[in-house]
Order: C-alpha cells, then structure tokens, then sequence
C-alpha cells in the first residue's frame, strides 16, 4: 500500500510533463477537482455516513465568491476565498444544526431541498447576475488574478490543494475525532452511549467538508473564469461528488482520488466519441455505475480490491 | 374572480401532487425508504400518455390506464432486481441506489425525447368550462378530479381492504408477518408496483394539462418530498391534504410574488418544517 500511494503521487506529479499536451492537461485538472470535491465530501458523507446530496451550496459559494469581489469591488479573485470559506463555514453552522438532527435519508432529502432552494434563488439575485452568473477578468491583470494561458499551473495548484486535503483526512483517520465520526457512522445510539458528542462531532464534520469544498468551487472559479447558478449550485455538481467518491470507496481516504482517476478519463472518452449529445450520455452512465455498485458493490473499488486482492495474490504464488 | 380563479388551479394541481405523493408515503411507509426516482416515475407516466397518443392514437382513458400499468410493471420490476437487495445494506447504498436510477431514467428520457418542451395534442379534453363564473381548462379539472379519486381510493385500498391489511401487515413487522402467512416480499413488490403506478397516472393526468421536459422529474421529485414531509411519513390521508395544501401555496405564491417564487416558498417551507417539525405536520412524533 506505502508503495502503491507513493508512485500514485509520483505519477500525479509527473503526469502533464509526460502527457505534454491540452487534452491531457483538461482531463487531469478535471480529475483533481473532482476528487478534491469528493474527498471533501468524504468527510461527512464517507466518514461520518451523512449522505449529504446538497454540497452544491458550498460549492457554489465558493465559485461565486471571487467572481463576486472581482465584479463589484475589481478585486482580485482569490481575495474571494476566504470569504467563501467564512461563508460557507457559517452556512454549513446553519443548516447542520436543524439537519444534522435528521437521520439517514431525511438528512440527504433537507440538504437537497436545501441546495435547490440556494440554486433557484441565486437565478433570481441580480447582485449576482441572476441566471446568467459572474465573469472574471479576461485577461489577467497581474499574476495575483492568477489567470493562466497555460492550465500547468493550475493542475499544480490543484495537487497541492489535492494533498493538504489528503493529509488532512489523515490526520482526522488517525485521531479521536476520526473515531468519533466512524462509530457515529457504525450507530449513532451506541455511539452516543459511549459519550461521543454525536451532533457537535457531525457538525464539526460538516464544517471542515463545507471549507473545502468551498475552496474546490473557488479553484473552479477562478480557472474558468466564470460561473451560473446549474454549474455552481446544480443538484448535478452534489451527485458527481457522491458518485465519485462511493465509486472509489466512500469513508476511505483514497477512495473519491481512485474513483476520480476511473470517472473523469470515462467521461472524456465518451464525451469525445459522441461528441456535444455526449453530456447526456455521461449522465447515463453515471447511473448506471451507481446503481450497480449500490446492488452489488456497496463499498466501491476499495472493498473490491480488499476482496481481490488476497485472491490474486494466491493465484500468483500457486502460478 | 381571479383570485378564486388561482385558488380552484392551485387545488386542483394540488390534487394530481397529493396522488403522486401518496405513492411515495407508502413505500416510506412500508419501509422505511425514501425513493429518489419518484419523480421521474411521473416524468415517464407523460411520456407513455405522450407516446400511447401518438403512435396509438388512444384517448385519456386509453393513456391514464397504459400509464399506470406501464408504470407499475416498471416499479414491480425496479424492487425486484433493485431495491430488494440494497434495502438490508448500508445507507449509502440505499440512497446511490434509486439515485442512480433517477440520473438513468432522467437522461435516458433526455436521449429518446430531446430536451424540448413537449404536450399532449388537442384531445377531447380542451377547452374550458364556466363554473359559477370561474373559467377552468376542462383538463385540469379532470386532471384534478380524478386524482383526489385515485387517492382516496389507494386510501381506502389500505385502509379498509384485506389485501391493504396485508400490505401494512408488512409494513409494521416483516417477522410476524411471515408468520401470519403473508409473503413480504410480494407485498412489497405489490407496494412499489402500485406507487409507481400513483405516479405514473398522476403524470399522465398533468400531461393533459400542461407541457414538459425531461427536467420535470426532479421537480416533482421535490415536490413529493415536501408533500410527504408536511402531511407525515407514511401517510396517504396526510398526502392528500398536504398535498392540496402545496398546490394552493404555490399558486397563491406564483400569483403575489411572480412564477418564480413558487418553488423558492415551497422549499423554503419544507426547510422550516424539517426545522420545526421533523415528523411532519400531522405525522406523530
């Protein structure tokens, strides 16, 4: 396993010098955003087993947020970040505390509601352009508005925003509060008759996901340069995070990066074969994978390869 | 006059949301399971009406009743290869599980039928009709008619037949149940069959009355959870009046506020009731 996350992060970090090319660099930032997204996700939904389907509004708040600063006040972008993170933090305080209450599927149907009514909302808000959304600056005005003709920089920002938030995961795994979030998840009742202060532990889970993902909608932003209310707050981003991360293994640490890594080359591929019908296309598809593995394999490719993996294994040293 | 005018429309829609809401109630209800593709089990109850029309040339009775069988065939099929197996299995799973079938189902629509707004063609059910002075599309009050009828009569299905006492048999202990000599499976796979099949007439009765896309589904997906939410979980009474109680909101809230608004009140409501209430307003605690 050592061996294995070490030559993932080598080829991470090598991959858009060896593939020295636009195409490949499209689909590994795509790649790092969607498993920052789901990692982020991962630590309310994975850990601590609140399947929230709303994580939209983090998002969107933090893709909105840098445009909104560069559009009113001609800020730079990134001056946005920290107020979409203090935003989302004090949004992640407002709806946990009523939703976190709720059990199981009540908790993924509030956030839901919750999301679409932010989404159709921002649609009518003409501070923030209302159906159309938010530009950023065209063309950089220094590099502190950190628009980039090439996306090298970019896919590096990503990893390392990537990495923090792995090694935050990692640090969560290994503490109490990772304990906290796995027994909350394993039985909510025991846990709390074990005196793990369940909704305190939840909302803290929910805060430290909504921070990141916030930063995720941010990247987003400031790379594309520009935002509408389906592509920060569309019930779409919520379900890509779920989908990503329950593929790779939700509630493990590399689970949402490795179901990245199979999902983002996946769509691109189609989305090339089939050209502009190809969105619909995707989306198909990503039912179906869902489906599937919720019939068969709950626990994604990571209990897939536990299961395996000592299989293989006999199998080579009988060969 | 006008005012009264968006009050009798908004019940009447009402109606068609409390029809389709009550095939959602009953599989919570039963057990325990909130399915995610409800609404685009009524996005599909168009399309069959829409295709039954066109290629069949049926009238209403002909797409209501192909609807509804298409539909429950289809929710039959769904518990049986589906939900049977994730129902004992992890959260996740429960929830990935009808989400990914709501995702299949909503752009598999979109890859048949294009993204456009669709409706019915004129059937013998345009026009409108003077009521004391009130002027009502004729499809709507069929539309609205005749889904307070299927309620009432999947309430007294339950409520008051042997077959509704086996259902809800299963729905309070599996265990005994099967004791009794009921096969739980069977009735829930009846129960998921006559859900779908709620939602699959209620949206060829909205076919007749108004266009659609694709995207309806998620809507009406909404809908139903705000619907089930305010009237209690597992509740075909609660759904019919919450769900007149929605249909009347929205218009009220469309009329005063502008179109716009309607869906922001109503999710709105349904976040301050989860807030509130979690059981539902008439649900017991």
């Amino acid at each position: 396993m050592r061996y294995g996350a070490v030559t993932l992060w080598a080829a991470l970090l090598a991959y858009p010098l060896v593939l020295y090319n636009q195409f490949y660099w499209d689909i590994g930032v795509g790649l790092l955003l969607a498993a920052i997204t789901a990692s982020a996700w991962n630590i309310v939904g994975g850990y601590a087993g609140q399947v929230s389907v709303g994580h939209a509004m983090f998002f969107g708040i933090g893709a909105y947020a840098p445009l909104l600063v560069y559009h009113l006040w001609k800020l730079p972008p990134v001056a946005g970040v920290p107020l979409a993170i203090g935003l989302s933090l004090a949004l992640a305080v407002i709806i946990g505390v009523p939703t976190l209450r709720l059990k199981g599927h009540y908790f993924s149907m509030a956030t839901i509601a919750i999301a679409e009514l932010i989404r159709i909302f921002v649609g009518t808000w003409d501070l923030v352009g209302a159906a159309i959304g938010l530009q950023g600056p065209a063309v950089g005005r220094g590099w502190w508005d950190l628009t980039f003709r090439s996306e090298i920089p970019y896919y590096y920002i990503f990893l390392g925003v990537l990495a923090v938030l792995l090694s935050v995961t990692a640090v969560v795994e290994r503490g109490r509060f990772g304990y906290y979030l796995r027994a909350i998840k394993a039985g909510e009742r025991a846990a709390r008759s074990l005196g793990v202060p369940v909704q305190q532990t939840k909302l803290k889970a929910l805060m430290l996901s909504a921070a990141f993902t916030s930063v995720a909608g941010s990247l987003y932003a400031i790379k594309t340069g520009f935002i509408d209310p389906e592509s920060g707050f569309g019930i779409l981003v919520s379900v890509q995070m779920v989908i990503v991360a329950a593929l790779g293994g939700a509630g493990t640490r590399l689970g949402p990066l490795v179901g990245a890594l199979v999902l983002v080359p996946a769509q691109t591929a189609i989305n090339t074969w089939f050209g502009g019908g190809g969105t619909g296309l995707t989306y198909i598809l990503y039912g179906g994978i869902i489906l599937v593995l919720a019939r068969f394999e709950p626990g994604g490719l990571h209990e897939l390869w536990h299961r395996a993996a000592p299989l293989l294994r006999r199998r080579a040293r009988a060969a | 006059m006008l005012l009264l005018q968006v009050i009798v429309g908004g019940l009447l829609l009402g109606a068609v949301y409390a029809l389709f809401s009550s095939g959602l109630t009953l599989i919570w209800g039963m057990m325990n399971f909130i399915n995610f593709a409800h609404g685009e089990f009524v996005m599909l109850g168009m399309y069959v009406a829409l295709v039954v029309v066109t290629w069949i040339g049926g009238g209403p009775a002909a797409f209501g009743l192909g609807a509804a069988f298409a539909l429950f065939v289809l929710g039959v099929v769904v518990y049986l290869s589906l939900i049977r197996h994730v129902v004992r299995g992890p959260m996740l799973a429960q929830i990935l599980s009808t989400f990914g079938l709501a995702l299949l189902l909503r752009y598999s629509a979109f890859w048949i039928f294009s993204a456009n707004f669709v409706s019915l063609p004129q059937t013998s059910l345009s026009g409108t009709v003077n009521l004391a002075g009130i002027l009502m599309p004729v499809a709507q009050l069929v539309a609205g008619v005749v889904a307070i009828t299927l309620t009432v009569a999947l309430h007294l299905l339950l409520a008051r037949t042997a077959l509704g006492s086996r259902l809800l048999a299963v729905a309070e202990d599996r265990n005994a149940a099967m004791l009794m000599g009921i096969r739980p499976d069977r009735m829930q796979a009846l129960a998921w069959g006559l859900s779908a099949g709620a939602a699959g007439i209620a949206g060829a009765l909205m076919a007749i009355a108004y266009p659609w896309s694709p995207s309806v589904g998620e809507t009406f997906g909404l809908t139903a959870f705000v619907v089930v939410a305010l009237g209690g979980f597992g509740s075909v009474p609660g759904a019919l009046y919450a769900g007149l109680i929605i249909g009347l909101i929205q218009a009220l809230s469309a009329y005063w506020l502008g179109p716009v608004y309607k869906d922001i009140v109503v999710y709105a409501l349904f976040a301050a009731l989860l807030w509130l209430r979690p059981q539902g307003l008439l649900g017991r605690a």
